[in-house]
Parts: structure tokens; C-alpha cells; sequence
């Protein structure tokens, strides 16, 4: 179920030990990234983790301290923005106030020496693909936030670039119309095949949207997978507390048997999980992590308990909400409550469970997950 | 009887004590009364300024644009004040893109020095210019009064476009160089025209503080003067003075024609959240 990600197909665009420090300050450190031809890749972390930074260094606008990025196997240190092949959508968007949306999105036509009819032809393409046809005429200023982003994608796709650079392009709309924005976006890549890079710190809409993503944490690339392979199989305790909730266990290692790794862990007693894929920190007495999501973990009656796959606790804190019960188990040994998503399914069972009653919690052995303590 | 709710007045809708009132009215008028003099004396049918008037004339006027003297001062103030501005106004501009745009080690002291002009008294400027054009064997003249006062109005120009430049999103260009223009075209195609405000306004602004100064252009004229200098010198006559107020009503005329024009020009360009600073001197 948990596979890791997909081998790094071409590497069309390939950031290689890419460092970026501003006096003082690393922005970046050692991002080692690789990113094929028309995949919708996506650069997700929390505020201030350099994605900003990474994305402008593709740009051009900043140059790395150390590394090279290159882009269709060419080596870009030492070629200005202007002559690069990506385009770019700024978080501001960036609309040229004093020219109205035909010459805004006409603007880096200018160069290729076109004749006017071919121009008004290409402006009234992008304009149709951004579901504006007409509003050529516009004035910058009378624009609202939506129609503002759509004519920032379409300034840039219209230079047909290799490579569209994207900075949380959505953050500044209100939520219905991201949400349909986000679907567009990516019907939109889907049909023109460019590559995107694609920068938020809105770890949902990373996973609806791309194709991979790299999770940034304080100028550190973490990992680098599908959306799936993230969310079910983290590679650190960052990465999994970034994307989709879950609990931690502080755990050591007893040993292995067969494929499996058998853990000690606070409240759970001995616990039994799949080796992870990447298990050069698993050894007798090393200090690691279990995790496992809340809507990983089910409620069983009592005695169903599977040994190393199941705890007992006692309910605390019980929420409904609509579709899932939200559940927190107090556990023996442990200050923090385990919290527990229960689906529809299990709405029978939960409803003779209130607060204050025992309760045996099972899982998966593949849904716990040792990460490095 | 019903109480009525104490109404709590925001501070913008207070009315002013009356004693405040007063004040600002006299202060008002001490300011503007003596400037309202000029053009009430100028039309004044008297060679002596003195109440009460005498009746109307308009002939100071036509003795004042009759003057070869004076019309050759005005022209000279007209080319030092408008080689000044350009001179000033193109460097403000380079500055002003300088320490806006780039990290530069040292900026914060450069914009000091380039700013100190506007802290030093004129006369002492004046006095260490006049020494300074006489070690490197100048000779004092209108070359050395522009020089002079490109020097004082650097620091107005670079005040009205830093202003400016601070006004507009630096994505801005990013966006046009990202699009495949160089910086040259950039400057020219994006940089310029959202400046362009500000750079009309220095132009103005810059021209009127060289048109009015006295003192460097003193200092530094040699024998040929501006128009304030030759003002000066003519006080001495009486009968010359009418004129001089002639001249003096229609430089205050254009004058304000020309402040007014800057600041609507300023207002007009800058967008609304920059609307909030005024021009920053
Ligand atoms: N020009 C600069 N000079 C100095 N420090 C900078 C500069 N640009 C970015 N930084 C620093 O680099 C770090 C990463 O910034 P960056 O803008 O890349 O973050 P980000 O992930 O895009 O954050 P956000 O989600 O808030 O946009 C921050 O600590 C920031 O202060
Ligand atoms: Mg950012």
C-alpha cells in the first residue's frame, strides 16, 4: 500500500546541493530536487521555510551560494532571468497598473516581433483559456482578485514557457474560489503539459494538486514523494505533523522479527509495525518514533485486541461531527490523550461510548510508523 | 425630563476650541498678509508703497517686462532653474533606483551625505563653494551658480522619487525581466511610466527651489545674476522698487501655478496606499 515515490523519471528541471544564505541567514540548505517534464510538482512548507526562495532562485531573481540548478540539462548560473525559460506567477500577481489586460498579457510578446494580428490572435487565445474572453479593454485597476490571477497565468502562459513558476497563486482568494481554481489550474496543466512548480503552505491543497510534492521545514528538504507516499508513509516526524494530523509515541527498539520491527513504546506497551523503508536507524535500544493518524486507529469491543496491535484506555473528550466522531482516549503511562477519528461506520459502536468509559483501540501493523526518534 | 445619552466624539469631528481658531486665523495672516501686499502694491498708481492706494495702473507691469535688466535676470534664474532641475532630477532618479532597489553596503551613509545639503546653512555652503571653485581656478559665474544649485536640489528630487519608487510593487519589474525584457526595456517599459509622476513633480519642485535662492546664487554669480539677486540689488532705488513688486506678483503667480501643478501631478500617479505620504522632506 505504502510505496515510495516514483523513480525521478528525466530530471527536466534539476536543482542539485542548491545553498542559498543571505548574510547570515540560510534560506536554503543543500535542496537536491528533480522534477520531470509536465509533472505538477509542488513545494510545500510552513511559513518562512525558504519556498519563496527556492522558487526565485529558478527564476532567476536570486542566484544559489552553492549549487547549480539546471533546466532541460542546461546550467543556469549564469543566465539572467530574462533569458531563462520559465515564466512566473507572483503572489501579487504583479499586474502592470498603467497597461490595460491586452497589453498586460501581450507584454512579453514584444520580443518575438510578431505582427499585430498575430499578437491580438495569441491575446484572445489566453484570454479564452482563462475564461475571459473580451475583457482585453479592461484598465488594470478594475479588476477583481480573481480575474487579477487568471491574467497573471495567462501573461505567463502565453510566452509558452518550459517551465510556469507559481507563488501561492491562490493565497490571496476567498475559499470557494480557490477551491475551484485549484481544479482549474490543474485542468489547465493537464492540457498545455507544462511543468509546473508550485508553491503553498496549504498542505491540502498540495494534495489535491500535484503530482509530487517536496515538504521544506526551516530551509531543509524533507522528502520529496507523491501526495499518497507522504501522507501514509513520512520519512520524519516533521513531514508527518505537517501533513494530516497524527500521534506520536517516544518508543525504543526491541528488535526485528520476520519483516517487522518490535517497539517499546509509552502507553502502547509493545508494539508491532513494518519495517520502514529506510530503516538504517532501526537498531536494539535506538529511540525512535511510532506514529499513527486517528483515523487509522478503530474502537473493538472489548478482548478483540490483537497483542502489539492494540491498547486500552479510557475516553475523554468525544466531538461529532457530522461525518466522523472525534475521540480523545486517555492511555496509561502517557500525559497527552491519543486522538481517535471514527467513520459512519463504526457510529453503532461509538454511541455506547461516553466519556469516561474503557475502550480497546486496534490498528493495522502497516498503519504505525516508525519514524527516527 | 429624559436624559439624553452623551454623544463621545471622535477626535476628527471635535470642533476646535475658539481659542484655537483664533490663533490659526492670526497666524494666517501674518503669514500670507505681507506676500498679499506685493500684487495690492503692484497695481498701486504711487512710486511710494505707502496707504492709502492711489488707483489702478497696470504700467509697473510694463515697466518691469521693459526693463532689459531685469528680463535678462529672469532669463538667467529660467536657465540655471531649469538645467538645475533636469541635472537634479536625472540624478535623484539614479540614487533614488539605487538605494530602493539594490542591498548596497554603505547606503545608509551615502543617502546621509547626499541629504546633508538640505541641514547646512546656505551661507556656509555658499561661502565653501566660493573657495573651493577659486582653488581649482573656476571663474564664478552662472556655471558655478547651477553647479551650485544641482548640489541644493539633489536632495528635493531624491526626496519626491524615492517616494515613488518605494510606491510600487518591486514585483513590478521582476514580473517584466521574468517576461523576457532586459533591465534597459524594463526601466523604460515599466520603471519609467509608474515614476513619471514623480519625476515631473521633482522637476517642478527643483526648479522652483533654485528659481527662489538667493544666497549661493550671490556667492557664486560673479557678475552675472539671477532674477532674486538682481531684485536685490535694485532695492537701493526707490523708484525702481514698484516694479520690482510687478515682478514679484507674477514670479509668486507662477510659482504657486507651478506648486499646485506638482502636487496634483504627485497625487494623481501615486496609487491609493501610497496616497498616505506626502512628499517626504
Ligand atoms: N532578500 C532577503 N534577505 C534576507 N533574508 C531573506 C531574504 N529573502 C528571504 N529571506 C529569509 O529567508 C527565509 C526564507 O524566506 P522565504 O521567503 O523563502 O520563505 P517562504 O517559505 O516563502 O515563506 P512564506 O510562506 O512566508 O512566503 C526567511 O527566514 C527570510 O527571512
Ligand atoms: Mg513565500
Amino acid at each position: 500500500m505504502s510505496k515510495s515515490s516514483p523513480a525521478t523519471q528525466d530530471g527536466y528541471l534539476r536543482i542539485e546541493h542548491v545553498t542559498k544564505r543571505f548574510m547570515g541567514v540560510t534560506a536554503v540548505e543543500n535542496a537536491n530536487i528533480s522534477i520531470a517534464r509536465g509533472e505538477f510538482f509542488s513545494l510545500l512548507g510552513p511559513s518562512g521555510c525558504g519556498k519563496t526562495t527556492l522558487l526565485r532562485m529558478i527564476a532567476g531573481f536570486e542566484f544559489p551560494t552553492e549549487g547549480a540548478i539546471y533546466m532541460d540539462g542546461q546550467d543556469m548560473s549564469a543566465v539572467p532571468a530574462n533569458k531563462r525559460p520559465s515564466n512566473m506567477v507572483f503572489q501579487s500577481y504583479a499586474i502592470f497598473p498603467h497597461l490595460n489586460v491586452h497589453d498586460n498579457i501581450a507584454y512579453g510578446l514584444r520580443r518575438l516581433r510578431l505582427s499585430r494580428r498575430e499578437v491580438n490572435r495569441r491575446v484572445e487565445e489566453a484570454l479564452a483559456m482563462i475564461h475571459l474572453p473580451g475583457l482585453g479593454k479592461r484598465r488594470a485597476d478594475q479588476l477583481s482578485g480573481g480575474q487579477r490571477q487568471r491574467i497573471a497565468l495567462a501573461r505567463a502562459l502565453v510566452n509558452r514557457p518550459k517551465v510556469l513558476l507559481l507563488d501561492e497563486p491562490l493565497g490571496a482568494l476567498d475559499k470557494k474560489l480557490r477551491e475551484s481554481m485549484q481544479l482549474e489550474l490543474r485542468e489547465l496543466q493537464r492540457s498545455v503539459g507544462i511543468t509546473f512548480v508550485f508553491v503553498t503552505h496549504d498542505q491540502e491543497e498540495a494534495l489535491s494538486m500535484s503530482d509530487r510534492i517536496a515538504v521544506m521545514f526551516k530551509g531543509k528538504v524533507l522528502q520529496v514523494a507523491s501526495p499518497r507516499a507522504l501522507y501514509e508513509a513520512p520519512n520524519c516526524r516533521e513531514v508527518a505533523d505537517f501533513i494530516g494530523s497524527i500521534n506520536f509515541f517516544e518508543a525504543t527498539v526491541r528488535g526485528q522479527e520476520g519483516g517487522d520491527v518490535i517497539l517499546e513504546a509509552a502507553g502502547l506497551g509493545t508494539v508491532r509495525a513494518n519495517l520502514p523503508a529506510e530503516h538504517g536507524f532501526i537498531s536494539p535500544g535506538a529511540r525512535v518514533i511510532a506514529a499513527i493518524r486517528p483515523e487509522k486507529i478503530l474502537l473493538l469491543a472489548d478482548g478483540n485486541g490483537q497483542p502489539g496491535q492494540s491498547a486500552v484506555g479510557v475516553i475523554g473528550a468525544h466531538a461529532y461531527l457530522g461525518d466522523r466522531d472525534h475521540l480523545q482516549v486517555a492511555l496509561s503511562g502517557r500525559k497527552e490523550p491519543v486522538a481517535v477519528a471514527a467513520q459512519q461506520i463504526e457510529r453503532a459502536l461509538t454511541a455506547r461510548f461516553d466519556s469516561g468509559q474503557k475502550v480497546t483501540l486496534g490498528w493495522d501493523k502497516a498503519a504505525m510508523l516508525v519514524l527516527p526518534g | 425630563m429624559m436624559a439624553t445619552p452623551r454623544r463621545i466624539q471622535s477626535p476628527k469631528t471635535a470642533r476646535p476650541s475658539i481659542g484655537l481658531m483664533i490663533f490659526a486665523i492670526a497666524y494666517l495672516v501674518f503669514l500670507y498678509l505681507p506676500v498679499l501686499f506685493l500684487p495690492v502694491f503692484s497695481l498701486n498708481d504711487s512710486a511710494f508703497i505707502k496707504f492709502p492706494l492711489e488707483g489702478f495702473t497696470t504700467r509697473w507691469y510694463d515697466e518691469a517686462l521693459s526693463d532689459q535688466n531685469m528680463i535678462a535676470a529672469l532669463m538667467n534664474s529660467l536657465k540655471v532653474g531649469a538645467i538645475s532641475a533636469v541635472s537634479a532630477t536625472f540624478l535623484g532618479l539614479l540614487a533614488a533606483k539605487a538605494v530602493t532597489r539594490y542591498r548596497m553596503r554603505g547606503a545608509g551613509t551615502a543617502m546621509g551625505v547626499i541629504m546633508l545639503p538640505l541641514f547646512i546653512p546656505e551661507i556656509v555652503l555658499g561661502i565653501s563653494m566660493v573657495l573651493l571653485f577659486d582653488a581649482v581656478d573656476l571663474p564664478l559665474s552662472l556655471v558655478t551658480v547651477t553647479i551650485g544649485h544641482i548640489m541644493l536640489t539633489v536632495p528635493f528630487a531624491m526626496a519626491v522619487l524615492i517616494a515613488r519608487m518605494d510606491g510600487f510593487d518591486k514585483s513590478l519589474e521582476e514580473a517584466s525581466l521574468d517576461l523576457g525584457e532586459s533591465a534597459w526595456m524594463t526601466f523604460w517599459r515599466v520603471t519609467f511610466p509608474l515614476v513619471l509622476p514623480g519625476i515631473v513633480s521633482s522637476l517642478l519642485l527643483t526648479f522652483i527651489v533654485s528659481f527662489d535662492e538667493f544666497l549661493i546664487a550671490f556667492f557664486l554669480g560673479g557678475t552675472d545674476m539671477t532674477l532674486p539677486v538682481y531684485i536685490w540689488s535694485q532695492l537701493r532705488f526707490p523708484a525702481k522698487l514698484p516694479s520690482v513688486l510687478a515682478m514679484g506678483a507674477l514670479i509668486l503667480v507662477a510659482s504657486c501655478v507651478l506648486v499646485v501643478l506638482a502636487e496634483w501631478l504627485r497625487r494623481r500617479g501615486v496609487s491609493d496606499e501610497a496616497k498616505k505620504g506626502a512628499i517626504g522632506i
